[in-house]
C-alpha cells in the first residue's frame, strides 16, 4: 500500500469566504486504487474542499497536483476533462431529459455532428446493467425515485475515464440493497486503480468500505489515518474535538403518564398517493417512528397529514374532531408542522436570508397584514440561532451559503417558532453529520418531554429505535405492523421489514 | 442610481435650461417635471410589473389593458353614464377583470405566465376595438381630462397619481409581510407552499394588482389625448416596463425586487428620451442611443462583467508597473 503513487495531491489549500476561513492549509493525498473517506462535522469544510478540487470554487492559496502535474480547474468541466469526476450530495441531473441522455449529457457520441441516439441508448443500458438497474433508459429521469436518480448520477460519474472519483454523501438516499450494489461497484473501480474519495456521515459504511480516513475540523485537517487502526470512538473524538458520550445510547421517549385521550387518530385511511389501511393513534408526547424501505409509504403518511395528498377513504380525527386538510396551510392552522424530505426543493427558499427563512412559516400563519414586529423578529431569530446552535455569521446571509445540517436546523427552527402540537419530520437527519445528528435526536427527546407529538419517518432504524415509543413498520404502501414500548429494538424492526409477506 | 445621476449631469452641460423650474398658474413647469409627467404611465405599469416578476411571472398584457381601459372610459363618457366616479370605477374594474383573467390562467390552470398573458396581449386590443366599434373614440369632458392634463398640489396629476400608487405599494410591501411572501414565492414556490403560504392566491393577487396599475395608466393616457385609440394606446409600453424592472435589478426568474429601484429604472428610460430631444440630436438616433445606455447599465449590474473589468484594469496596472 505504501508504494502506491498519489494520483491527486492537495497541498496547503486555503479558501476564505467574506473573512471566514473555510479551509486553512489543508493537505490531502489520494492514491490510485484506494477508497479514502473524508469526514468531518457540518461546516468542517468537506463540501468546500470538494468544490475546490472540482473547480466550482477557486482556491485562495495552495497547490492541486494530478499525477504530479499542477492543475487549476476553473470550472467543473475542466476537472472532469482532467479525470476528476464528482457525484454531488443532491442529484444534479436534468429531470426533464431521458435517463440515457442524462448519462451522456455534454459528451454525446456524435457522427457527422449528429448525436447517435441509438448508441447512447445501448451504452446507457449496458452501463446501468453493471449497477443492476434494469430500467427503461428512454423514460424521463423524473419518473424514477430519488434513490435511482442517485445511482444514475453515480453511474454517470464512474463511466468515462475517471482517475479520481469524488462521492459526496452518495448513500444518503439509498436503501441497504442499493448501498451494497454501490459498494460492489466501488470495490471494482478500486481494483482497476481509480482513486475514490468518499464523503459520508454513516460511520458503518466508512469502516466497511474505506482504506484510509482524513478528518477535517473547522476548516483544518486533523489527520489522516488507516481505517483499520482507528477505533470508532477515537474517530468521533477527532471529528468533534471532544469525547462524545451517549451518542449510541438509546433513550426512548417516555410514554406519557396515564392514558390521555388520543390527540390524533387515523382509522383505515387510504389516500390518492397509494397508501392504504393506515391505522394508528398518537397521544401528546408520543414519538412515533415510521420505518420501512424506500418507497414503502413512510413519506406518504407525512404528506397525508400535512394536506399535500388527499384522503380517499377512512377517517382522521384530531382531538376527536374529523380532520381533512386540503393544503399545508389548513394543516398548519390545526397545529401541524412538517420538515420535508427534500430540503433544497421543499424546504429552503434560497437567496432569501436565514432570517427570512426562519420567520416564513410563523408569518404565513399570522397572515400578511400582521407583520412580525422588528424587535420581536430580532428576538425570535436570535433565540432560534442560539437555541439550535445554528452556525452562521450573519442572519442576513442567504440560506444557500449554510451547510446542509445548518439549513436543516433553520427549517426545524422555522417550525418550532409556530409552536406546533404535532411535528412531522421526514428524514430529519438525511445528509447531515453526526454532531448535528446527535443534536437533532436530543431535540426530538426534549420536544416529546415538553408534550409535543412527533412523527418521524426515517431510513435509519437505529435512529428510530433511539427515541420512538411506537414504530409503524411500512411495506408496499401498507401498514405492516406496529411495534410498541419494550418490544422496540433494531432487530424487531428489521425482522418485521424483512418478514416474508 | 448612478446612471440616472449621470444622465442628469450630462443635461447640465448640454442644456442648462433642463433644470429650470418655474411656476405658472400654480403649477411647476420644466424639463424635470416633464420627465416625471411623461414617465407616469410606464411607472404605473412598472410598479405592477415588479410584483409580477418577483413571483417569477411576467405580464405582457398591460399595454392591451391600457387600450381596454381607454375604450371603456371613452365610451362611457359619451354615454348617459358620464359621472366621473362611474367612469373611473368602471375603468379600474376593467383592469381588475383583465388582471383576474391573467391571474386565474396562471395560478389556477398553471399556464406559463408568458403564454397566459400573451393571450390577453393579443385579445385585449381586439376587445378594445370591439368596444370602440373599430373607431378612435374621442370625448369632451374636462373633469376626466384633468386626470391627464390637470394638476394637483403644484404637480401634474399623472405625477401625483403614480407617486401615490408607488408610496401605497411600497408601504404595503415593506410594512406588511406581503413583500416577504411575494419574494418567497418567487424564490421557491414549493418551499413556500410547504411553509403554509397560499401560493396561488398570492400569484393571483399580483396579476390583479398589475391589471389595476395598467388601468390607471390607461386612464392617464386616455385623458391626456382625450380619446381612446385601441390600436396605439400604450403600444409596446409593457416592454419598457419590463426593462425598467430589470434595470432596477430584479431577476426575471423571480425573488428579490425593489420598487424604488424600478422607479429609477423608469426615470432613466424617460430622462434619456427627453435629454436626446432637448440636446438637439436628431430623433432618429433616439432608439439606438437608448439601447446603448441600457446595455451599459445592465453590464454594470452584471457581477461577471464587473469582475472581468476590474481584472482587466488590474492587469493593465501590472503591465504599467512592469514597464516602469
Amino acid at each position: 500500500m505504501s508504494e502506491r503513487q498519489p494520483v491527486l495531491q492537495l497541498k496547503g489549500i486555503c479558501k476564505r469566504f467574506k473573512g471566514v476561513n473555510a479551509l486553512n492549509n489543508v493537505d490531502l493525498e489520494l492514491e490510485a486504487g484506494e477508497i479514502h473517506a473524508l469526514l468531518g462535522e457540518n461546516g468542517a469544510g468537506k463540501s468546500t474542499l470538494i468544490k475546490v478540487m472540482t473547480g466550482a470554487y477557486s482556491k485562495d492559496a495552495g497547490r492541486l497536483e494530478l499525477n504530479g502535474i499542477a492543475i487549476s480547474p476553473q470550472k467543473p468541466f475542466d476537472a472532469q476533462m482532467a479525470g476528476i469526476s464528482t457525484v454531488y450530495q443532491e442529484v444534479n441531473l436534468l429531470p426533464n431529459l431521458s435517463v440515457a441522455h442524462n448519462l451522456y449529457l455534454g459528451r454525446e457520441p456524435r457522427r457527422f455532428g449528429c448525436i447517435q441516439w441509438k448508441k447512447i441508448r445501448n451504452d446507457a443500458q449496458n452501463l446501468l446493467r453493471r449497477f443492476e438497474l434494469d430500467i427503461d433508459v428512454e423514460a424521463l429521469l423524473s419518473s424514477y425515485s430519488i434513490a435511482i436518480q442517485q445511482l444514475i448520477a453515480i453511474a454517470r460519474g464512474v463511466d468515462g475515464s475517471a482517475k479520481v472519483l469524488i462521492l459526496d454523501e452518495p448513500t444518503a438516499s439509498l436503501d441497504a440493497r442499493e448501498v451494497a450494489t454501490l459498494f460492489r461497484i466501488l470495490r471494482g473501480l478500486k481494483e482497476s486503480g481509480v482513486a475514490i474519495l468518499f464523503v459520508t456521515h454513516f460511520l458503518d459504511q466508512v469502516y466497511e468500505l474505506t482504506d484510509r480516513i482524513t478528518v477535517l475540523r473547522n476548516g483544518e485537517r486533523v489527520g489522516t489515518f488507516a481505517t483499520r487502526d482507528l477505533p470508532r470512538n477515537e474517530l468521533i473524538a477527532h471529528m468533534l474535538g471532544k469525547e462524545l458520550q451517549s451518542i449510541e445510547q438509546t433513550h426512548p421517549c417516555r410514554p406519557p403518564e396515564g392514558t390521555a385521550d388520543a390527540l390524533l387518530q387515523m382509522t383505515d385511511v387510504s389516500a390518492d398517493n397509494g397508501v392504504s389501511g393506515i391505522r394508528f393513534h398518537a397521544r401528546r408526547g408520543d414519538a412515533i417512528g415510521l420505518a420501512g424501505l424506500l418507497g414503502s409509504g413512510r413519506s406518504e403518511i407525512c404528506s397525508i397529514l400535512f394536506g399535500l395528498d388527499g384522503v380517499t377513504s377512512g377517517e382522521i380525527k384530531l382531538v376527536g374532531k374529523p380532520f381533512r386538510p386540503a393544503s399545508p396551510s389548513d394543516a398548519i392552522a390545526r397545529g401541524f408542522a412538517l420538515c420535508p424530505e427534500d430540503r433544497k426543493i421543499e424546504g429552503i427558499a434560497d437567496p432569501l436570508s436565514v432570517r427570512e427563512n426562519l420567520i416564513l412559516a410563523l408569518q404565513a400563519q399570522r397572515g400578511w397584514w400582521r407583520p412580525i414586529r422588528f424587535a420581536e423578529e430580532k428576538e425570535l431569530v436570535a433565540n432560534a440561532i442560539a437555541g439550535l446552535k445554528i452556525v452562521c455569521s450573519d442572519a442576513e446571509k442567504p440560506i444557500g451559503e449554510l451547510s446542509g445540517g445548518n439549513q436543516q436546523k433553520v427549517i426545524l427552527a422555522r417550525w418550532l417558532m409556530t409552536k406546533p402540537q404535532i411535528l412531522i419530520l421526514d428524514e430529519p437527519t438525511r445528509g447531515i453529520d453526526i454532531g448535528a445528528h446527535a443534536e437533532i435526536l436530543q431535540l426530538i427527546r426534549k420536544l416529546c418531554a415538553d408534550g409535543m407529538t412527533l412523527i418521524v419517518a426515517s431510513s435509519e432504524i437505529e435512529e428510530l429505535v433511539a427515541f420512538s415509543n411506537r414504530i409503524l413498520v411500512m411495506r408496499d404502501k401498507k401498514l405492516l405492523c406496529t411495534i410498541e414500548g419494550d418490544a422496540i429494538s433494531e432487530n424487531a424492526v428489521v425482522s418485521a421489514i424483512a418478514r416474508p409477506a | 442610481m448612478l446612471a440616472l445621476a449621470l444622465i442628469l449631469l450630462a443635461n447640465l452641460f448640454l442644456s442648462p435650461e433642463f433644470f429650470h423650474l418655474e411656476i405658472k398658474d400654480g403649477r411647476l413647469y420644466g424639463s424635470l417635471i416633464d420627465v416625471l409627467n411623461r414617465s407616469a404611465p410606464c411607472a404605473l405599469l412598472a410598479i405592477g410589473m415588479s410584483l409580477v416578476i418577483a413571483t417569477g411571472g411576467i405580464d405582457l398584457s398591460v399595454g392591451a389593458i391600457i387600450a381596454i381601459t381607454g375604450a371603456v372610459c371613452a365610451n362611457l363618457l359619451n354615454s348617459p353614464f358620464d359621472a366621473l366616479t362611474i367612469v373611473i370605477l368602471a375603468g379600474l374594474f376593467a383592469g381588475l377583470v383583465a388582471g383576474a383573467a391573467n391571474g386565474s390562467l396562471v395560478s389556477i390552470f398553471g399556464i406559463q405566465p408568458i403564454v397566459a398573458t400573451l393571450v390577453l396581449m393579443v385579445a385585449g386590443r381586439g376587445i378594445a376595438q370591439l368596444i370602440n366599434g373599430g373607431q378612435i373614440v374621442t370625448f369632451q369632458n374636462d373633469a376626466f381630462a384633468s386626470i391627464g392634463v390637470g394638476s394637483l398640489l403644484g404637480l401634474p396629476s399623472p405625477v401625483v397619481m403614480f407617486l401615490l400608487v408607488f408610496l401605497l405599494a411600497q408601504f404595503i410591501m415593506r410594512f406588511t409581510a406581503l413583500g416577504l411572501f411575494i419574494e418567497a414565492v418567487g424564490c421557491n414556490p414549493t418551499a413556500s407552499y410547504y411553509s403554509g403560504l397560499k401560493v396561488r392566491t398570492i400569484k393571483f393577487a399580483v396579476y390583479c394588482f398589475s391589471g389595476i396599475c395598467a388601468a390607471i395608466a390607461g386612464m392617464v393616457i386616455t385623458a391626456d389625448i382625450q380619446g381612446a385609440d385601441a390600436n396605439n394606446a400604450g403600444l409596446w409600453l409593457e416592454l419598457d416596463a419590463i426593462l425598467a424592472v430589470v434595470i432596477g435589478g430584479a431577476a426575471l426568474t423571480g425573488g428579490r425586487f425593489s420598487l424604488p429601484l424600478t422607479l429609477i429604472g423608469v426615470l432613466i428610460i424617460q430622462a434619456m428620451t427627453t435629454t436626446i430631444i432637448m440636446s438637439g440630436i436628431a430623433p432618429k438616433y433616439n432608439l439606438l442611443i437608448k439601447s446603448l445606455v441600457i446595455i451599459t447599465v445592465l453590464l454594470l449590474q452584471s457581477s461577471i462583467f464587473r469582475m472581468q473589468f476590474s481584472r482587466l484594469i488590474a492587469r493593465q496596472k501590472m503591465a504599467a508597473g512592469d514597464r516602469a
